[in-house]
């Protein structure tokens, strides 16, 4: 009974992680405004920036590994390589939404000393849809974060409470 | 005395030289990291216009916390030294203290928190430096390594230290996590005899 809750609590988390990764990945994807400025015409997509690129094919990674990790048998012997996984996959998450971040803060503030200046004012949807991206992104993380810890705690037992 | 006593203390399983090996390196990256980016500036004059034919001077500086981003990189990166500094001193003269399983846990914890800090702080700085070295022309964000050629080289060199710092905190979490199911469980020895000749 314990251990059929800890799977099913493991499945839970691996799923809202799945659902969240590939929502950062459609709403990122789907975002795209054009601003007219006179007769200059500007359009924001997210691939326009390399950092908002990374952050797609991260997510993407990270929701088609929790896809397949969810059919992964009980008994199968890869639990343990799973943990080294998550791992990667959680550093891989917290890189591309720390780059996303960086990035998109000098897209809503600017940054004075360089003398860039701030492109929200002009494609204010663009700017939202972003934002809604970069939060998914970090419920991710924090999904993923808490499945590592999980997965420590019971697929590598470091209390030695299991006799093997 | 104290110096063999302590090397035979860290050295006593292979799993657990490497470790030692493994966080110094990991130290000593982070470390330099934080100390080239924290000190990178650069100060430079440019003519920014003519009045009838005596040039004006304006005067720029490009430092490292003007961008958030290579903050959080000095932040991350002297936090995380510290983080490997504690590990390697808890493995040298933490000996004689007998937790229970929860030292060892605690330790694959702190290093899995770490290495996502470190990740994070070097993709951060990356992408930033990245649009700092070939601008943007959707955005209309000019490139300023052309002008601050000097700044840019400092934090590249910081940059490649903070990822060699990555890949090292990488491996010493695996290793960590790795050694939770080993039966010998601590790497310093218990029970050294302390004879002093």
């Amino acid at each position: 009974m314990v251990k059929l809750t800890q799977r099913l609590g493991g499945l839970v988390l691996r799923f809202a992680a799945f659902c969240a990764a590939l929502g950062a990945v459609i709403a990122m994807i789907t975002s795209r405004e054009r601003s007219s400025f006179f007769v200059l015409s500007l359009v924001a997509k997210y691939s326009d920036l390399a950092a908002f690129k990374y952050f797609v094919i991260a997510n993407a990674i990270v929701s088609v590994y929790s896809f397949l990790v969810l059919f992964l048998p009980k008994e199968s012997l890869l639990w343990k390589f799973v943990v080294v996984l998550d791992l990667m996959v959680t550093m891989l998450l917290t890189s591309s939404l720390s780059a996303a971040v960086a990035v998109a803060q000098v897209g809503k503030r600017g940054n004075a000393n360089a003398g860039w200046l701030p492109i929200c004012g002009q494609v204010p949807r663009f700017c939202d849809q972003i934002t809604g991206a970069l939060i998914a992104g970090l419920v991710a993380l924090v999904l993923y974060v808490f499945l590592l810890i999980f997965s420590i705690h019971h697929v590598v037992d470091p209390f030695l409470l299991r006799k093997s | 005395m104290a110096v063999s006593k302590l090397a035979s203390a860290a050295t006593s399983d292979k799993s657990c030289k490497i470790l030692l090996g493994m966080r110094l390196l990991a130290f000593s990256a982070t470390l330099s990291a934080a100390i080239v980016m924290g000190l990178n500036k650069q100060t430079k004059t440019f003519v920014v216009g003519k009045v009838g034919n005596t040039p004006i001077n304006a005067t720029f500086t490009a430092k490292f916390d003007h961008t958030p981003a290579f903050v959080f990189f000095v932040v991350a990166n002297a936090m995380v030294s510290f983080h490997n500094l504690l590990m390697i001193a808890l493995q040298i003269f933490g000996g004689k203290m007998e937790f229970t399983g929860s030292r060892l846990l605690s330790v694959a914890i702190l290093d899995m928190l770490n290495v996502t800090l470190i990740s994070a702080a070097a993709n951060a700085a990356a992408f930033m430096a990245e649009v700092g070295k070939n601008g943007n022309k959707h955005a209309r964000w000019e490139k300023i390594c052309d002008r601050f050629a000097t700044y840019c080289d400092h934090g590249a060199g910081a940059l490649m230290a903070a990822f060699a710092g990555v890949i090292l905190m990488l491996i010493i979490s695996a290793t960590s996590i790795c050694r939770l199911v080993q039966s010998n469980k601590y790497c310093s020895t218990t029970a050294s005899p302390s004879v002093v000749p």
